[in-house]
């Protein structure tokens, strides 16, 4: 227990040590060496799931670094998931970094360091390691965000986001250390069993928990503290934002679940009602906002807000079915969002990129598999069967249903029928309108990532049953007994 | 029974494959047009005649599920693949088989741009609605009832009218709204009952207080299938900008699998709510069959009067189905299974001439009898029908569906019996204003009268039409034993007040316990 056991911390171990190497690697070979250290990247991180899988967490939890660090099967499904979508974001990059002038070796770097924040945060088993994986992949972010710094719109994304994530990082403590002044330690297993006592807790401590969770629910862009989400999703450059959508909200929501469930379990009806209160408003949001975008990308950011939402509900449950439709929905909705951003890269006009959903006219005459394969994905996210999403709702509803929270389940399924308004929207541009113009020939890096996108929202329906069995296993190790 | 196995799931996903296939097929635009066609005609025939296996290896005396399957598909949640017919749900998958194909000859020539596209969404819409009629496990059926929105969006969409994005948006919406809230309704039966297994559903008992907010949940659906009054505003819309072939499809079979749900889950799995609600159901029937046939007089345009029609029509179905006597629900049946093939009939008939003058105004047509004979008599036959004329299958659905309701309540049918008289009116006047009078407009008298093909598309309807009126045991006769026991089971289940949540009665239902006359003895004196 009080040991370094650094076997359970090497995956992160790894990746920090190859990025230290490929940093010198770049500063000497220069910029020529972005697609290499892009690769190497890729191999990095797939060599650091490898590792992952290694570490034996089948009976109990291993810590390492005297207890400031967990590795259980929680964080094994989400550090893979996160993996996942940190390699396919890395992948979709190339191609635009190099036509589009930002091909720099930090580039994937920053996204390998980011990648490490993440991993830390879905291990951290303590206030102050939260903080620190946190702040490492926020960071890396902001500077990823900005990368374009030669374009107005991406500076301003990139300085926006470190504004409010300085903000939401300066709350993030403040709720900790109002925590740790009431309770007296910093650590969840510390915080866990002072917390299961039968005294009340008090005030400061749940203005702690509501600072803490105003600080996490800012990374997750769940409403209220959603507003940097449109601007940066637009601003940044589009590979960029296929990374913000998928890896670091998987992190981030896993976090926030590991600290509620596991530190904060004594006090499941306080923050219940946040977690509810902010599902509601983001789903709501994310459904009615995002209906007069113009802009595809403005579009995916409102639609993320709504989907974090859809994912709180299984938090709100806050049962062990409840984390294990959470982590079933983002199985399912990190690939969706992933295959989104395939198309809006693939939306390139005479060599320009373009963004608005009216540049999407006629898709399914002008390139029909482009079209057949984005409006399966819009099916699916509306939540609509056969396709996959559907089945991540299910999960979610399920678990709130069982938790008698029949009020979030049908605002739930009510704004989902809004959203779908919009999703289909998109694909009633594609299939009733005429074409304006053809898109340019898809790169074969995104139809890579277009056809694995198209197999796990139409061929998923087969394979629940592994995926079902899995997510409640990682959802058990943060309910013992 | 049959010999084949896995024949439900074959007749099921056997259109999926030949979408698959066409999916597939490359070259110039003609030739794939061609051949997409061609494939879409062989599947779902061949569909169509598998699908007869059902008919002739049915068992007449079991009232219970037969050709039964079932796979594992998430064994972790209790949730399997499980599918099987009864006397409720077989004469559907017929309907669903035998339209299909017509709807494929029916666009033969119609359908000119995208006609792979157009062939691979119908047979994908086939797959989806037989697998909503034989789906034994709630998680499958509510995917393959959702799953239809899809292929009938693009279809209404793409091969649609001039306002045929709004009409699609409508249904779209309309339906997916009402189908959320059977999914809530779902969820929380599956978290109380633990299972989703039908026919072990139809088993437990809810909590009455319950089953009221479930079976709302449940009609909020289902109504909008139907559609009911006041949620079927999407209706004329969907059917006035679809083509042809997609208002067949909507009105044939997409309408039933609202009277369906009320018959395979309302009534049995809600027994008590059902009976509580009876009353709203009546009064919703009534509004629909006197206001939607009076919409229907006013109306100018020939898909649009079909499709109010069609909410009248359906109007005696839901009158019907509440009844809970052995006509009123065997009324009720026999009623969605004639309107499923004369509605359907009567808007390949607008599709005849429409795709002539390519209008649907009434007022552009007239004195069709004269240089279209053979079209004049296809169009009779089914305006009759939908009339209720003797002899027709229309008569025997309205006429038991009138026998049942008039046992249940004398204004009910008093009521409901306007609307035939309606009917009667606004059927036989666009009759006449399309068929009968001068010929004098020169654009109607270059118009050709029905071609081989289309003489092959309604020759079998009205063979059906005619059997059904003629002698209809051969269809109550499936129909009969699952309605006893259906009605049976109700009669238990709201009888005497039974306590407690969910509880399981006794499987072996009680003796019938009123007497009632056999329901087709009046038809077979025609």
């Amino acid at each position: 227990m009080t040991s370094l056991n650094l076997h359970a911390a090497l995956p992160e171990i790894w990746i920090a040590v190859a990025a230290m190497v490929l940093l010198l690697v770049g500063a000497y070979v220069g910029d020529r060496a972005m697609r290499l250290i892009g690769l190497l990247t890729i191999a990095v991180m797939a060599i650091a799931i490898v590792v992952l899988l290694g570490i034996d967490v089948s009976a109990v939890p291993q810590l390492a670094f005297n207890g400031h660090f967990i590795v259980d099967k929680f964080g094994v499904f989400a550090k893979v998931l996160a993996l996942l979508a940190s390699m396919t974001s890395v992948w979709m990059s190339f191609s635009y970094a190099e036509r589009e002038g930002m091909a720099r070796f930090e580039l994937p770097l920053l996204m390998l360091l980011a990648t490490l924040g993440m991993m830390l945060m879905i291990s951290a088993n303590d206030l102050i390691s939260l903080y620190v994986g946190l702040e490492l992949q926020s960071l890396a972010l902001y500077v990823t965000a900005a990368i374009r710094r030669d374009t107005v719109k991406s500076t301003e994304a990139g300085l926006k986001y470190f504004v409010l994530g300085a903000l939401s990082s300066g709350m993030l403590l403040y709720g900790a250390s109002m925590i740790y002044g009431f309770v007296g330690t910093v650590s969840f297993a510390g915080l866990s069993t002072a917390l299961s006592g039968a005294t009340p807790p008090s005030l400061g401590l749940i203005v702690g928990l509501v600072f803490l969770c105003a600080g996490l629910a800012f990374k997750i862009s769940a409403v209220p503290f959603h507003m940097w989400t449109p601007d940066v999703y637009e601003g940044a450059p589009t590979p960029i934002t296929a990374f913000f959508a998928a890896a670091p909200k998987m992190a981030a929501l896993a976090l926030f679940t590991r600290v509620l469930v596991d530190a904060f379990g004594g006090l499941t009806h306080q923050w219940q009602q946040i977690i509810f209160a902010i599902a509601v408003a983001s789903m709501i949001l994310g459904a009615f906002a995002a209906m007069g975008q113009r802009n595809i990308k403005r579009l995916m950011a409102y639609s993320s807000i709504g989907n974090i939402g859809y994912a709180l509900v299984g938090l709100a449950a806050g049962t062990q079915q409840g984390v294990s439709g959470l982590l079933f929905y983002m199985a399912i909705y990190v690939p969706m969002t992933l295959g989104s951003f395939a198309v809006i890269l693939a939306m390139r006009q005479k060599g320009q990129m373009v963004e608005e959903i009216a540049d999407l006219s006629g898709l399914a005459k002008s390139q029909p598999w482009l079209a057949h394969i984005f409006a399966a994905i819009l099916f699916s996210m509306a939540g609509i069967p056969p396709l996959a999403g559907f089945f991540g709702k299910w999960m979610v509803f399920v678990a709130a249903v069982n938790q008698g929270l029949y009020v979030l389940a049908v605002i739930g399924v009510v704004t989902s029928v809004v959203s779908a308004y919009y999703y289909v929207r998109v694909i009633k541009v594609m299939y009733f309108d005429e074409p304006v113009g053809t898109f340019d020939r898809v790169d074969g890096s995104l139809k890579l990532v277009l056809a694995a996108s198209l197999a796990v929202v139409v061929i998923g329906i087969f394979f629940i049953n592994p995926l079902q069995t899995s997510t409640i296993a990682a959802a058990s190790s943060l309910f013992p007994g | 029974m049959s010999n084949i196995p896995h024949l439900l799931t074959i007749i099921t996903f056997l259109p999926l494959v030949g979408a698959i296939f066409i999916a597939g097929i490359r070259g110039e635009d003609a030739h794939v047009a061609r051949n997409a066609r061609w494939v879409a005609l062989w599947t779902s025939a061949a569909v169509f005649l598998l699908s007869l296996l059902l008919w002739f290896g049915f068992d007449r005396s079991n009232p219970g599920f037969q050709f039964e399957e079932r796979a594992e598909w998430i064994p972790a949640l209790n949730i399997a693949y499980r599918m099987g017919v009864d006397g409720i749900s077989m004469p559907f998958v017929l309907l669903s088989t035998l339209l299909t194909p017509i709807c494929v000859l029916a666009s033969w020539e119609a359908i000119e741009v995208r006609v792979k596209e157009y062939m691979i969404a119908f047979l994908v819409l086939e797959t989806f609605m037989i697998g909503t009629f034989c789906a034994l496990d709630f998680v499958a059926f509510y995917v393959f009832f959702e799953g239809v929105l899809i292929p009938m969006f693009i279809i209404i969409g793409v091969w649609g009218g001039p306002r045929r994005v709004y009409s699609a948006f409508k249904f779209f919406l309309f339906t997916l709204l009402g189908s959320v809230l059977m999914l809530v309704a779902i969820l929380t039966i599956y978290s109380k009952a633990g299972t989703t297994d039908i026919s072990t559903l139809m088993t437990q008992k809810f909590d009455p207080q319950m089953q009221i907010w479930l079976w709302l949940a449940f009609f909020a659906s289902f109504a909008v299938k139907v559609p009911m009054w006041p949620v079927h505003t999407w209706l004329p819309d969907a059917h006035v900008e679809a083509p042809t072939a997609g208002s067949v499809i909507l009105a044939g079979v997409l309408l039933k699998m609202g009277g369906y749900g009320f018959l395979r889950f309302s009534i049995p799995i809600l027994p008590d709510a059902s009976h509580t609600l009876a009353p709203l159901v009546f009064g919703l029937s009534i509004v629909a069959v006197i206001y939607t046939s009076l919409v229907a007089l006013a109306q100018t345009d020939m898909k649009k009067l079909i499709a109010y029609s069609s909410v009248a029509h359906m109007g005696f179905v839901t009158a019907g189905t509440f009844a809970f006597n052995r006509q009123g629900i065997e009324g009720a049946m026999f009623q969605m299974l004639s309107h499923g093939i004369v509605s359907a009939a009567l808007f390949l008939c607008v599709g005849v001439v429409y795709d002539r003058l390519h209008s649907r105004e009434i007022a552009r047509y007239g004195g069709l009898v004269n240089n279209m004979p053979r079209y004049a008599f296809a169009f009779m036959i089914f305006t009759l029908a939908s009339v209720g004329l003797p002899g027709t299958s229309g008569f025997i659905g309205e006429f038991l569906v009138m026998v049942g309701v008039f046992q249940s309540s004398t204004w009910v049918a008093f009521l409901i019996t306007t609307g035939i008289i309606l009917g009667a009116a606004y059927m036989l006047w666009l009759y006449r204003r399309v068929v009968f009078g001068k010929l004098e407009k020169d654009e109607v008298k270059a118009m050709l009268d029905l071609s081989p093909r289309e003489v092959a598309i309604f020759v079998p309807l009205i063979l059906i039409v005619l059997w059904m009126g003629i002698y209809p045991a051969s269809f109550t006769s499936i129909t009969g034993p699952a309605i006893d026991q259906l009605i049976s089971n109700y009669q238990v289940a709201v009888g005497p007040a039974q306590p407690g949540t969910i509880i399981a009665p006794a499987e072996a239902a009680p003796a019938e316990p009123t007497t009632q006359p056999a329901p087709a003895a009046p038809a077979e004196g025609q």
